[in-house]
């Protein structure tokens, strides 16, 4: 690779964020702890019949997911924007939505993969039957980047505010109701015995799509909201 | 230039658009007022009671209208955020942000009287059906938006990225909704179409019609209104504002 080069360039944005996380990487802990809390509360909550809970866990795990992952975006920018780099990745002249692209994967290798990891075992906790553990991971590999992509795009809107947290949660989970309703469809088809190709197809279609655009947007969003 | 493309530019500059909309906001607001007068006439008092569902279907006539209302305030604020975010126009920032509150009362309308229509009918306040969840998730997007707007100080830049929020919303919303038809239940199917026959009788259709149009009326008279608020509270140091003031107040 050229130095300087595209291809250079984004190998560079994904081995320092990679490194980072490494060099932090009690930080990568949070997620997966917080997760692990939030569907332990849950028996608490609903009493601890295994039937209830084995219709439920699919979703449990799902939207435990989906929030541990809500919390961790605001990580997506925030530190590059206080330490200035990311000004400094809006003037670099190789494409911004590549770069970005980049610093979305790193994100998505930090804070989804540990997700997914553990996933089969909140899965097991809550008694998913067993068909359905390969079709839930399956739903995780293709929704968490469709959840960090969408999130990236608006986590970059709110790049100029403080106190983002609420907001953000207010602007994503509405558009995250397609991804929810597909992992789940696939999943509760799964247990039913069902055929449960489509809604997975459905959502790698949708990361299709979102591969292409999200670094788009999430780069017009990020010169809006630092006004570059 | 031809005199009307000249006119058009120069609605756009805020001292004219001012005017302009003071001029014409009590004539769309008298024209609403009569319309959704003869509308509730004509669907309180004139139509029939329904065969089957008696005198209760009869918030159709604010119901429908809402809900009709609530998706098209969404597409003239993604419009006006689209002509915003390109060509970087102050006054469509304001008419974007500003379509975002009436749009989402609209949706409240719906919801309340959705789920106050629901109870005879169905039953239930509330049931998790394709269209009442779409309807909701829309009413989230709405909140979204005004909320990114005032969670931002400087207001132009709050109205861009409020305004590309609209537009990721306006992607989003087909995909949302046929998701939700995924599980879909209770709701009836559209009743009333612009290809093919109604399902309505004609007694019922004339009244809900006016109504529509009388909810398109108001909705730009409380867009103009609230657009020149906004406009004296963004533009407040500026010589015309000024100007504006002292002949009101003659201080």
């Amino acid at each position: 690779m050229r130095p300087g080069s595209t291809a250079a360039a984004c190998a560079a944005v994904l081995r320092r964020d990679l490194l980072l996380a490494w060099r932090r990487r009690g930080d990568a802990a949070f997620p997966v702890l917080y997760a692990l809390i939030v569907a332990t509360l849950f028996p608490f909550a609903l009493g601890p019949e295994d039937a209830l809970l084995a219709r439920i866990a699919a979703g449990i795990v799902l939207v435990t997911v989906l929030l541990a992952m809500l919390l961790a975006l605001d990580a997506l920018f925030r530190p590059d924007l206080e330490d200035g780099s990311l000004e400094l990745l809006l003037l670099a002249p190789q494409p911004l939505p590549l770069l970005l692209g980049m610093k979305i994967l790193a994100h998505w290798i930090t804070t989804a993969l540990p997700l997914i990891v553990i996933a089969p075992l909140l899965a097991t906790m809550l008694h998913l039957p067993a068909q359905a553990q390969a079709v839930l991971l399956a739903a995780l590999l293709l929704g968490t980047p469709l959840l960090s992509l969408l999130g990236a795009v608006l986590v970059a809107l709110t790049a100029g505010t403080y106190r983002s947290g609420m907001l953000l949660a207010l602007m994503l989970l509405p558009l995250t109701v397609p991804v929810v309703i597909f992992a789940a469809g696939a999943v509760s088809a799964a247990e039913a015995g069902l055929p449960h190709l489509a809604p997975l197809l459905w959502l790698g279609a949708a990361l299709a799509l979102a591969l292409v655009l999200a670094p788009l947007a999430c780069a017009a969003a990020l010169r809006i909201a630092l006004d570059a | 230039m031809n005199t009307l493309a000249l006119w058009f530019h120069k609605l756009g500059s805020p001292p004219t658009f001012y005017r302009f909309a003071g001029a014409l906001r009590p004539w769309l607001l008298a024209l609403a007022l009569l319309a959704g007068a003869i509308g509730l006439y004509g669907g309180l008092v004139l139509a029939p009671a329904d065969y089957q569902q008696g005198d209760a279907y009869r918030i159709i006539f604010i119901h429908v209208p809402s809900a009709w209302m609530s998706l098209f305030v969404y597409a003239c604020m993604a419009v006006a955020g689209f002509v915003a975010l390109v060509w970087r126009i102050k006054l469509a920032e304001i008419v974007a942000m500003e379509c975002a509150p009436i749009g989402a009362t609209f949706t409240f309308i719906t919801l309340v009287t959705g789920s106050l229509w629901g109870k005879p009918m169905w039953g239930t306040w509330w049931t998790w059906d394709a269209r009442l969840t779409s309807e909701l998730v829309l009413l989230f997007l709405y909140l979204g938006v005004i909320g990114l707007y005032y969670a931002i100080e400087d207001r132009r830049k709050a109205a861009r990225a409020a305004a590309f929020l609209a537009l990721v919303g306006i992607v989003n919303l087909p995909i949302v909704h046929f998701s939700v038809v995924w599980w879909n239940t209770l709701h009836q199917g559209s009743t009333v179409r612009i290809l093919g026959p109604s399902h309505i009788a004609p007694s019922m259709l004339w009244p809900l019609l006016t109504m529509a149009l009388a909810a398109k009326f108001y909705f730009g008279a409380s867009l103009l209104g609230r657009a020149r608020v906004a406009l004296l509270a963004q533009e407040g140091g500026k010589d015309w504002v000024r100007a504006l003031a002292q002949a009101e107040g003659g201080a």
